[in-house]
């Protein structure tokens, strides 16, 4: 299956898929020192994200968020790639200043917990092994 | 987007690494916002100063940046910073927590920033003009830039800002462009306005009106006599603190007001909206051990009228005036330093009670600015008293 997207964030990665139906707050939402999901009640709670190729619908919350990710990013806690219904400024940020490949405008219905996942931040193409 | 030739050469990274992910921010928030091309900057303000804010990782990133061969393209300052650069033990600041300051702003200053630290850049010399395209970070001056200066402006955050100051570039979006910049609501102000404290009231009552609307319609307001320079700063940092609002029309005082006709939509604010916007700030009670003026950083004419009131007399609180390097040192030139000081209150320059670290300090905040009330309130848990600047100045000395 290939899905074509925006690039957003430039890079190639691929990675196992995590994916929510709910939006992620970077700040607060995600704990940089050990990669875990700690925003109450989310679906992805306790789970970590590093490595993951991480899909979501959108970013929310504080623009510290995107230094976030670059924290998880230098603490080799950060996705593999995320992959946005509709990428937001925090994500997309934090996804440069880290070197995370992004791509939105991709059905991210399309797209389960688990299936290998290559994210193409250069052509802007989400591809499904 | 439709990016120059010199553009596509800073993103294939042959101005260097630090430039190159600068222009991948701006193409980046280019593409979200449906951006076609860029505009050049006349002037940048960064935030992302205070390393209360920034910590360990916003310092790294900042350093990788001015390792990365980073350089300004245009004329570059800074928001506050944590502490009073030059007299930060004199506050109380722990010394971790200056040497780690001392290094962002050495950062910022390799790449050619101006280490000025103040929300005010427009009162000493980052002064863009009418229709100018500008990058700017501090949400009450990119409200003042927007509506009173009439350059443009949207709201930046401080990576965007930084890349902006780097490549000389933004995205042409949002408040650059003629259409996003007209009003949608008309505010009729009924009521006689003084003093900074109330048009921080008045910005309160506008900004929780319009934030509750759909689409946050740019306010048009009628009905404001006069307003002073002082009095639209405060103005400005309320509306941008509980409205989110980066831009405002005032009839026959800004400048933009005189393109548009009042829409057909109207809000009326009386003398009672505001006292209600007031009392929901000045609700402290008991006594208060924290007095604080400067919120958005005082002017000279403001510390001047400070300084002839407070000249012979003798502050009972701690009491911090907060403002810019540039205007301490005229204070101290025209002696308003000396008579301040020699009451006991104390200048935290190059900071504010916002974004200095003073978290379990104090218990109740006395300020005449409605957006130091707010980060009072939900930054470091204090109680505040909203008063005019002469009665906080009272207060301190009681």
């Amino acid at each position: 299956m290939i899905l074509n997207g925006r690039k957003i964030s430039p890079g190639a990665a691929s990675g196992e898929a995590l994916v929510t139906t709910m939006g992620i707050s970077f700040y607060g939402g995600v704990d940089a020192e050990t990669g875990r999901v700690v925003e109450k009640g989310h679906e992805l709670e306790g789970q970590s994200v590093a490595g993951k190729v991480l899909v979501f619908p959108t970013g929310k919350g504080s623009t510290v968020g995107s230094y976030t990710l670059y924290r998880l990013k230098k603490a080799g806690l950060a996705p593999a790639a995320v992959v946005n219904a509709e990428a937001e400024p925090i994500t997309a940020v934090g996804c440069i200043i880290a070197g995370i490949p992004c791509v939105d405008h991709v059905p991210i219905e399309e797209l389960r917990s688990g299936m290998r996942l290559r994210v193409d931040g250069e052509r802007g193409v989400v591809e499904a092994e | 987007m439709e990016l120059t030739p010199e553009e596509r050469e800073m993103l294939a990274g042959e101005h260097g690494p630090a430039t190159q992910k600068a222009m991948e921010i701006l193409l980046a928030l280019g593409t979200i916002y449906g951006a076609e091309r860029m505009v050049p900057v006349a002037s940048v303000q960064i935030s992302g100063v205070s390393f209360d804010n920034l910590g360990e990782a916003g310092l790294e990133f900042l350093t990788e940046m001015a390792e990365g061969g980073g350089r300004v393209r245009a004329l570059t300052t800074l928001n506050p910073a944590g502490m009073d650069i030059e007299n930060w033990q004199a506050l109380g600041i722990a010394p971790d927590f200056a040497r780690n300051q001392e290094r962002v702003l050495a950062a910022y200053a390799r790449m050619g920033v101006v280490t000025t630290c103040s929300c005010t850049p427009y009162l000493f010399g980052n002064l863009p003009r009418f229709g100018e395209h500008i990058a700017w970070a501090e949400s009450s001056a990119v409200c003042y830039a927007n509506a009173v200066l009439g350059a443009r402006t949207n709201r930046e955050g401080g990576p965007s800002a930084l890349a902006a100051a780097l490549t000389g570039r933004t995205p042409a979006y949002g408040l650059h462009l003629d259409e996003n910049r007209r009003p949608g609501l008309t505010v009729r102000v009924e009521a006689d306005l003084g003093g900074t404290r109330d048009f921080g009231a008045l910005g309160v009552a506008v900004g929780r009106a319009v934030e509750a609307r759909p689409g946050k319609p740019i306010p048009y307001l009628r009905g404001v006599e006069a307003a002073g320079v002082d009095e639209l700063k405060s103005f400005c940092a309320s509306l941008a603190t509980y409205g989110g609002l980066a831009m405002f029309h005032m009839e026959a005082i800004t400048p933009e007001s005189s393109l548009h006709a009042p829409p057909p939509a109207t809000l009326t604010i009386t003398r009672r909206g505001l006292d209600e916007a007031i009392r929901s700030l000045d609700s402290a009670e008991g006594e208060a051990d924290f007095v604080s003026l400067g919120c958005p950083h005082l002017s000279l004419d403001e510390v001047r009228r400070l300084a002839e009131r407070l000249a012979g007399r003798r502050v009972r609180k701690t009491f911090w005036i907060t403002t810019s390097r540039p205007v301490k040192r005229l204070a101290d030139e025209m002696g308003y330093t000396a008579l301040i000081e020699a009451a006991g209150a104390v200048f935290a320059v190059d900071t504010c009670c916002v974004v200095a670290p003073i978290r379990g300090r104090f218990r109740t905040l006395v300020t005449d600015s409605a957006k130091a009330c707010y980060y009072a309130a939900s930054k470091n848990g204090f109680a505040t008293r909203f008063l005019p600047f002469e009665d906080v100045i009272e207060e301190a000395l009681r």
